[in-house]
């Protein structure tokens, strides 16, 4: 059956091509999200200096059309005021030593603090802070930016985001594909035959989820390396423990596609429930873009249930607190036992009955 | 146990779809061997009978063992010892021929050491020698169906429900395709066999006759012919066909268009050939020659069908 399988999905090219780069152009897209149309972000400027170095550093910020500069402090507590209401997103802290350092040392750190309440605004202008820094030529020497949140610390822009956009991409992607496998048979008549031989009902599973299970996985490499190398998201964790979930991961979405396919016998019904049953829980709700603590309780209860929270919170925690499994058995034991209820559910869900 | 010599049995076999009866209180027995012919019109209720004894839709009431097994209670059991041909083309036009039969030995579990004999046997029943790496979407029709026959009997069943395995198929594929049906009968195979080409009855042993989704008549094709019509039997070459059938009605127990020529059945007390041919030209109608023939199968059927009357089973 799984040889089958391979040999179906390798003699249809261009659907496997698609299940292969669709991944690649969601985290392109989702990577940078809608970041393309916001300009003019407000920030503030401490210059604790006010050398001439740091003019020129804070006239880079002011001279781009990325940011407008809104305020200008003069003290720390002012930033947290500003931001309180609301009057600026960023800040932009030059510190005291800064041309002494740039002079002693040819390196030089700012700090910019963000308003992560707004996680898509501040992804966006950490991303432009960052390229204004790469760009900037006025300054002899290099200048390393370290950004830091100011409210909901844990947040951390883009490399919060995109280990939930890995997780949503592999939802979707994963769950769309399956949805086809058994309704792709109903629809060419191929299953009648199929159900009229002794084949088991866990024979048809196992054989048709273990091909996408590698599709699964080598997307998830795609994610995973163009994450770090293009995103530059760190990468802290070990790769066993990133191995173990995504693996869970990956069976718990496959074997909500397959559960589809089984049950919906066309396969423009099956995808675009696999859509709806992914999509939508996915992207509201796992708390990868719209952070969990924040939702209304009702919602916050209701997402307990959408299994790629866990996977969410299990990857940022890999990513950026090197987590190992023992720090996330709660998130992990929750996947597993979606995992478990899936291929159950799986496994007795296909009737060789035409009624 | 029941049909301990009998390879399939049902009793009162029902299908209801919502409030529609597609098979109405079917009685069947087929002894081991025999090559059955399933005939009847579309919508008859032939691949639903079918589907039920392969155990892939329950029945709403009766009872139907096949091999020994009950239909409903035991289907897996049933699965092993039948091949199936569903109606619909059921192999994976992706794959090549080989790959396809690979695929259906495995599922029916044919022994690694006896699969490459068996490959090889469905590869030359089906005359595909040669051509084991070819896509199966690029077979013709006839190879298409012999190829499936192949996949279908991989597993050697005793017993096989073939669902109008010849229809799109050009005759003399047809033809060549009840040969492997005989061939198979010869080794001991029991084979029901559905079609809707009147023909084809002539290649079964039994024929069972299924209208409106009760069995009609059932016998051998001799004994079919000797049917009783209920009057000679005439064959009317005449012009428009249509409207002499509608002129006719009511002056004769049957008519019906057979070809290019009309045959009827005489009402012993009605109107005889002369008075039928005065009875069209009346209305204008060319007529030709009128002359007795002797019942086809077909007319058997054609009688049968659209009497509407329920007969008994040939004994
Ligand atoms: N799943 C179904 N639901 C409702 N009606 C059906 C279903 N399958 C078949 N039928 C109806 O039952 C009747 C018999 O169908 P079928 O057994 O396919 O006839 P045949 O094979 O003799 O042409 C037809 O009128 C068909 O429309
Ligand atoms: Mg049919």
């Amino acid at each position: 059956m799984a040889y089958k399988e391979t040999l179906q999905i390798r003699r249809d090219p261009r659907s496997l091509a698609i299940a292969l780069l669709m991944p690649l152009m969601q985290m392109l897209m989702l990577g940078y999200g809608v970041s393309l149309d916001i300009k003019h972000v407000p920030l503030c400027l401490y210059d604790q200096e006010n050398s001439q170095n740091s003019r020129l550093l804070a006239d880079d910020f002011v001279s781009s059309k990325w940011f407008s500069v809104s305020r200008v402090l003069t003290s720390e507590e002012g930033i947290r005021d500003a931001m309180d209401r609301g009057e600026c997103v960023a800040a932009l802290v030059i510190p005291s030593n800064f041309s002494r350092r740039l002079a002693m040392t040819k390196r030089a750190s700012v700090q910019a603090i963000f308003d992560a309440t707004d996680v898509n605004t501040t992804n966006i202008a950490l991303g432009y802070a960052q390229g204004i820094m790469a760009r900037t030529s006025t300054l002899p020497s290099t200048v390393d930016f370290e950004p830091g949140t100011w409210f909901n610390e844990t947040l951390d822009s883009r490399n919060f985001i995109i280990p939930g956009v890995i997780a949503v991409i592999l939802a979707l992607v994963g769950a769309q594909l399956t949805s086809l496998t058994i309704s792709r048979e109903w629809e060419r008549g191929t299953m009648e035959q199929l159900i009229s031989t002794p084949i088991s009902a866990s024979e048809v599973l196992v054989g048709k989820l273990i091909p996408y299970v590698a599709i699964g996985f080598i997307n998830a490499g795609f994610c995973l390396v163009s994450a770090v190398y293009w995103f530059g998201v760190p990468f802290r964790g070990s790769m066993g423990t990133l191995f173990v979930t995504t693996s869970l991961f990956i069976v718990v979405v496959l074997g909500i596609g397959y559960l589809i396919s089984v049950r919906v016998r066309s396969q423009l019904g099956a995808s675009q429930i696999a859509l709806l049953v992914t999509m939508l829980p996915t992207t509201l709700l796992s708390g990868y873009t719209f952070p969990i603590d924040q939702m209304p309780q009702a919602i916050q209860a209701i997402s307990l249930v959408v299994y790629p929270r866990y996977f969410v919170t299990i990857l940022r925690a890999i990513f950026l607190k090197g987590s190992g499994l023992d720090d996330l058995w709660m998130p992990v034991s929750g996947l597993a036992i979606y995992a478990i209820v899936i291929v159950w559910l799986a496994s007795t869900a296909f009737r060789k009955r035409l009624d | 146990m029941s049909g301990e010599s009998k390879a399939i049995v049902a009793q009162g076999l029902s299908k209801r779809f919502q409030s529609f009866l597609a098979v109405d209180n079917l009685d069947l027995e087929i002894a081991k061997g025999e090559v059955v012919g399933f005939i009847g019109p579309n919508g008859a209720g032939k691949s639903t009978t079918l589907r039920m004894l392969c155990g892939l839709l329950r029945p709403s009431s009766g009872k139907a063992h096949v091999a020994g097994y009950d239909v409903e209670k035991d289907p897996e059991a049933v699965r092993e010892h039948i091949g199936y041909m569903s109606q619909k083309f059921s192999l994976y036009n992706d794959l090549t021929v080989r790959e396809n039969l690979r695929f259906f030995g495995g599922i029916y579990r044919v022994p690694k050491k006896e699969f490459a004999g068996r490959m090889n046997f469905a590869v030359s029943m089906a005359g595909l020698e040669g051509r084991e790496d070819m896509l199966v979407h690029t077979l013709a029709g006839g190879w298409k169906q012999r190829l499936a026959l192949g996949c279908a009997i991989l597993h050697r069943p005793p017993i096989l429900f073939l669902d109008e395995p010849t229809s799109g198929v050009e005759p003399e594929a047809r033809r060549r395709f009840w040969d492997l049906i005989h061939d198979l009968a010869s080794d001991g195979v029991t084979i029901l066999v559905s079609t809707h080409y009147m023909d084809e009855a002539e290649y079964c042993n039994r024929i069972a006759l299924i209208n409106r989704g009760r069995l009609v008549a059932m016998g051998s094709p001799g004994e079919l012919r000797l049917r009783d019509l209920g009057g000679k039997l005439v064959e009317i070459a005449c012009s428009p066909l249509g409207a002499a059938v509608n002129a006719l009605a009511g002056s004769v127990i049957e008519a019906a268009i057979f070809g290019d020529r009309l045959h009827a059945v005489l009402d012993p007390n009605g109107p005889d050939g002369e008075e039928i041919r005065k009875l069209l030209e009346e209305k204008g109608m060319n007529v030709g020659a009128i002359r007795m023939v002797s019942p086809s199968l077909e007319d058997v059927f054609v009688r049968l069908v659209s009497g509407g009357k329920e007969e008994r089973v040939l004994s």
